[in-house]
Parts: structure tokens; sequence; C-alpha cells
């Protein structure tokens, strides 16, 4: 074929473009994401029951607030991922602090206490439910976000991939934590950050392979 | 060619392509063609391939410059995004024909605007073979809208579909013709 023809075909009848479809598409799969994950918390562990003392509302707010400040960064970070010949550098870096402040209030609160409670902060009563639930929690939220994804041109894969698996796992750790029934800050910083790191390597893994165009 | 001259031509263009102005749209391709095609031949030609091989990437890289340009942000500069889509599609070819990227140096973005190169090869791909792999509503859609040129709306009374179901079919069609490419490359080099 030679490319005069190539062009005059792609160059008849030109559609005007919507803007901000991408955005669009990106915050439904958040939205429903978030919804699904917290549905199929719901419908597996439940809420927090009156037993495991009803839901800390303090604790709850800060598992929130780790949570929510991964998804703003990682959701900023995608917008720009889709797009070839963006600058994302500076933005990767706001990504650490999250799990850096969440990681030095842990390690202040095991400094407060002596260390024979220090067992029972790190591991709380139920590490190995949130081991399972929020890789479980993330899949919906991971596939919708790899759909919207695909509408956009992500140049590298890999990267876009593990973005994408962090705000997946972050979404489904957000629905955790209304389940979760350990108020400790050294739980909170090792096992939520540990489940979302291992959700964006997964990501990374699975972005070259999902999102080539 | 100087970058700095050739970017608020070639993003004023683009913009117009953007809004609907398909003479720009043309006008912006054939300039576009040119420096991917000088682009692609000296990345390929350190990897010992030949001019068929840059037509062939030259095509690919201008359905997804014309396929995806609805990621162009047009608050940002033209040039990095082309570069951008130009750099992957290569780095996908490399990945595909199994080349080493290892020595690829890094370079600049401005690699891709900077050279003209107008000799006209025909790539290895067939429009109609390519077009044969479509399904039929689809095939019809690309035929009457893009070959034929007939308008959106005359091509949704022939096709008995509605208009926006014919949009619908030919970005459908065109991102599929760009996947057969993409995989051909691959069978092509095996």
């Amino acid at each position: 074929m030679k490319t005069d023809q190539l062009i005059d075909m792609l160059s008849t009848n030109v559609e005007p473009v919507k803007h901000g479809q991408l955005g669009k598409a990106l915050a439904w799969a958040l939205v429903i994401g978030g919804a699904a994950s917290f549905c199929v918390m719901l419908a597996t562990v439940g809420l927090r029951t009156e037993a495991a003392g009803g839901i800390h509302f303090g604790f709850l707010t800060l598992k929130l607030l780790f949570m929510l400040s991964v998804i703003g960064t990682g959701t900023a970070l995608l917008m720009k991922l889709i797009r070839p010949g963006q600058e994302v550098r500076k933005l990767f870096r706001f990504l650490f602090l999250p799990f850096l402040a969440a990681g030095f209030v842990g390690i202040v609160a095991l400094a407060l206490q002596p260390s024979s409670a220090w067992d029972r902060m790190i591991l709380g009563t139920e590490w190995v439910t949130c081991l399972f639930c929020i890789p479980l929690f993330a899949v919906v939220p991971f596939a919708l976000l790899i759909w919207a994804i695909r509408k956009g041109a992500p140049t590298s894969l890999k990267r876009t991939g593990a973005i994408a698996g962090l705000v997946a796992g972050a979404l489904g750790a957000t629905a955790y934590a209304f389940h979760c029934p350990d108020d400790s800050l050294p739980f909170m910083a090792i096992w939520y950050g540990a489940m979302v790191i291992l959700c964006a390597w997964i990501g990374a893994r699975l972005g070259p392979w999902l999102l080539r165009w | 060619m100087d970058v700095r001259s050739t970017e608020p031509e070639l993003r004023a263009l683009m913009i117009a392509g953007l809004n609907g102005d398909a003479s720009a749209h043309k006008a912006l391709l054939e300039r576009l063609c040119n420096q991917l095609r000088a682009y692609f031949k000296g990345q390929l030609g350190r990897f010992n391939r030949g001019p068929v091989e840059a037509e062939d990437l030259v095509q690919e890289a201008l359905i997804a410059i014309h396929t995806r340009r609805d990621t162009y942000d047009p608050s940002q500069p033209f040039t990095p995004w082309v570069y951008g889509i130009a750099r992957y599609k290569f780095v996908d070819y490399l990945r595909r024909t199994k080349t080493s990227i290892k020595d690829l140096p890094i370079e600049n973005a401005e690699e891709v605007t900077a050279q003209d190169d107008r000799t006209h090869v025909e790539s290895s791909l067939d429009l109609e073979k390519l077009m044969a792999g479509l399904s039929p509503k689809v095939r019809q859609a690309i035929q009457y809208v893009k070959l034929d040129g007939l308008s959106v709306s005359e091509a949704a009374a022939r096709c008995g579909m509605s208009e926006s179901n014919v949009k619908v079919s030919v970005h459908r069609g065109l991102k599929a013709l760009a996947l057969q490419i993409t995989k051909k490359g691959a069978d092509h080099e095996d």
C-alpha cells in the first residue's frame, strides 16, 4: 500500500473529536470499580461487626486517608500516562509520600508501646484475611481501569500497568477498611501498604500484555 | 528543518483537525509522514533494516496518530506527543521482531520532527487483504466513508445502520486495521 493512499483514507470524512472522553472513562472506572469492591466486601466478609467493637471512626478515617491519597495521586498519574509525551517524573515522587507517612506513624506508634505489645499491634487479629481480601477486592476495579486505559495511548506499559494495579489495590483496601477489625497504625502501614504494593507489582507484570496497542 | 519552526504549524494543523477540518488533518498527516519516514529509517538503519520496514512503521504510526488523536491535549506541545507515539511503535516493533533494544540510544524528542524524507516506497501492507480480515459490517462502513468518500449519513442510509453506528464501525475498523498490521509485522519476521 502507498502511504499517500492511506493518508487519503484517513483524512476522508474527519469527525471532530470530543474532549474529555478519556477522563470520563477513567472516572467511571473508579466510581463503578469502587462500588463493586464495596459490594464484594459486603457479600464476603461484611461490615465490621458490633462484636469487633463496631466501626471505629478515628482509625477508619486514617485508613481512608492513606488509601484515598494513593488513589488521588495514582489517578493523576494515569491521566498523564495515557497521553503520549507527558512529563510524569515529578508526580511519581508524590506517590511515595502516603507510604512514607504511614510507615512513619506506624514506627512512632510502636515506639510508644512496650515491645511486648508489638506482636498484637503488627499482626492484629485478622492479618490473613487482609492478605486475601485486598487483592480480591481489587480485581473488578483493575479490570475496569484497564478498560479505561485502553481507550488512551499508554506508551510505557509496565509503568501504566503498575499504577493501574496500585489504584485498584487502594480501592480494594478502601473497601476492606470498612470490615477491618484491627485498630493499629503499624498494622495499617504494613498490611495495607504491602498489599497495595503487591497489586502494583501484579499490574506491572500484566501491563505489557493487557495494554498493548 | 528546524523544530521550533514546525511545532506551532503542526500544532495548529492538529488542533484544526481535531475540530473536524479534514484538509488540515490531511496536511498534517502529509507533513508527519515525511518526518516519520526520516525518523524510522534512521532508527532502523542501526539494525540493518530496510526502507520497506520503515514504510510499514510510518503507516502504523499514521494510523495510530489518527485513531488515538483524542489523547492529544491541545494545551500541551505537539512534538512530544508525536514522538511518544513514534517511539512506542518503534519499541513495539523491536519487541515483536525480537530485536534487542539494549543498543538503542536515548534520543531527543526533536528527532522525530527534525528531518524530512520524501522518498516514497510502498509498504508491504496490502489494504485489500487487510480489509478482508474485517467483519462485513465494519468493512462496508470503511469502504463507504473512508474509501468512497460518502458522507456518514449517506453511508448510514446505504448500510441500513444508524449514523452513530457507522461512526463507531469506522473507528473500530481503523483500530482493527492497525492491529492487523501489528500482527502481520510479527508473522513477516518470524
